[in-house]
């Protein structure tokens, strides 16, 4: 929803403490994905994923989440799906090209992540290309899978 | 200025040490001149004199001429197509590459082709929402943004393999572009955004019109406050405005052109509002020159191409050399007859 979206920016700074937390949390967890099967549990976990970030973000479940390199701004919701800075098009009132009645998602992306601790360096990353195979799936068990074969 | 290795039209030049193509253009940035490019509408035609007619128009005035690819997302003949008929007789094109209308596999096959026919010069942009332009039907398509275009067209270059890590046998051997608004919001993270685009491969910078000089100042002490002058071969983008009328359309209309109220009161008052715009074009080139950082000037003059000539010629840039075009040197044309 565009209103708790916009929210949800402004209140970066909670949420990535909360997100950080949380994913510490699934991590520790990784055991008992184990246990059940990462293939079992993608479904209801991509369900509530899908559900939660799709109220607080409008995600669009690319599966490849950035949120917090981005201001807890998705970029999925640009029509352009940028997600290494905005387009050139940005109106003088900091709107849309596209959807003239939609903030830029990287003018709102820009100012979360100012009150996001490392945000500026964060939104400095080149984010790789979207991989559109992982469309519709769980971005938190990728993530934990992900931190557990990289030792982190 | 002539190169002594000046090329055949046609042939690519030797690759001097620390450049990354064979062309013209990026000769004349190292050189350290001030580079003017130009940007040539593609026709709604499969004419190619169509084309040529349109180069043409820029000969003696231009060091690389931007071939469009699909600007403000209306469909005209492709920028690859267009660059392979420029390159046929010695002009140096940019070729424009937006992510709107084709995936990555289409993409890495448009620059190899394009390198193929000559083409020694990329700008990768992100293009304009289909809403813009004459097919708001169209499926945009947006596989890649301009950051990973930049990275896409440097892996194939300079590790010589496809996205997917296929090798290639023949990389192509071109100088990597990109766009910057510095007059759009955010603007305060437009200067780091060039930074990201820099880090991803951008060698030189062509940027959407300047008509407002104080803000282009505060975007390039940016800049120069990342450590960026050195790295990056900056481009201002400008043009002529008609009439205030049209100036007022462009602001409303055109996403991402900023033009400030001083300025349309000034075409306001000029009893031949054509001249003054062009007037305005020149001192801004001129200005634009002095700026610290600055390598050039693009010159956008839709649909009023005829003029640049005129404007570059007022404002002095280029203090007499004159860029190559065909015919411009009978003996290096000669050499290919013989050759």
């Amino acid at each position: 929803m565009y209103a708790v979206r916009q929210w949800s920016v402004r209140h970066a700074r909670g949420l990535n403490v909360f997100y950080k937390t949380f994913e510490a949390a699934l991590v520790r967890l990784d055991p008992l994905f184990r246990a059940i099967g990462y293939s079992r549990l993608e479904r209801p976990v991509a369900f509530v994923e899908r559900n939660v970030k799709g109220l607080l973000f409008d995600c669009r479940m690319c599966g490849q989440c950035v949120l917090s390199s981005t201001g807890m701004s998705c970029p999925m919701n640009c029509p352009k799906n940028l997600r290494n800075g905005p387009c050139g098009g940005v109106r003088a009132n900091g709107h849309c090209e596209v959807r003239p009645e939609m903030r830029c998602v990287w003018v709102a992306a820009v100012a979360g992540s100012e009150r996001i601790p490392g945000g500026r360096a964060a939104l400095a990353q080149v984010q790789p290309a979207v991989d559109r195979r992982l469309q519709g799936q769980s971005s938190w068990l990728r993530v934990v899978r992900e931190r557990r074969s990289g030792g982190a | 200025m002539i190169f002594e290795d000046e090329p055949v039209p046609g042939y690519p030049l030797p690759i001097l040490p620390g450049h990354t193509s064979p062309g013209r253009f990026e000769r004349v940035l190292r050189a350290g001149q001030f580079a003017v490019t130009a940007e040539l509408a593609p026709p709604d035609s499969a004419d190619p004199e169509d084309v040529y007619r349109r180069a043409r128009i820029f000969d003696g005035y231009v060091d690389a001429i931007n071939a469009t690819d699909g600007s403000g997302a209306n469909c005209h003949m492709s920028s690859l197509a267009v660059c392979a008929l420029l390159t046929r007789i010695g002009y140096a094109p940019v070729m424009q590459i937006s992510c709107r209308d084709k995936n990555r596999i289409a993409i890495q096959g448009d620059i190899l082709g394009g390198a193929a026919m000559g083409v020694c010069n990329l700008l990768c942009l992100t293009g304009d929402g289909v809403q813009a332009g004459d097919h708001p039907q169209a499926l945009p398509v947006f596989d890649l943004d301009s950051l990973t275009l930049l990275e896409t067209a440097r892996t194939l270059r300079d590790e010589h393999h496809f996205l997917s890590g296929r090798k290639i046998s023949f990389a192509p051997r071109v100088l990597l572009g990109a766009a910057e608004n510095p007059f759009a919001q955010p603007t305060a993270w437009r200067a780091a955004r060039l930074a990201k685009k820099v880090a991803a491969g951008a060698q030189f910078i062509q940027t959407q019109f300047c008509y407002d000089l104080p803000m282009l100042r505060s975007f390039m002490r940016q800049v120069e406050d990342l450590g960026l002058l050195d790295k990056v071969f900056i481009l201002v983008g400008v043009g002529p405005l008609r009439s205030a009328k049209a100036a007022e359309w462009i602001r409303t209309h055109v996403p991402g052109v900023h033009i400030p109220d001083a300025v349309i009161a000034r075409l306001r008052g000029a009893s031949d509002a054509a001249l003054e715009g062009r007037r305005l074009c020149s001192e801004l080139i001129e200005e634009i020159r002095g700026l610290r950082g600055v390598h050039g000037v693009h010159l956008m003059a839709y649909r009023q191409e005829e003029t640049v000539a005129e404007i570059i010629q007022r404002s002095g840039v280029l203090g007499g050399r004159v860029p190559w075009h065909p015919g411009r040197d009978p003996v290096s044309e000669s050499n290919r007859k013989v050759s």
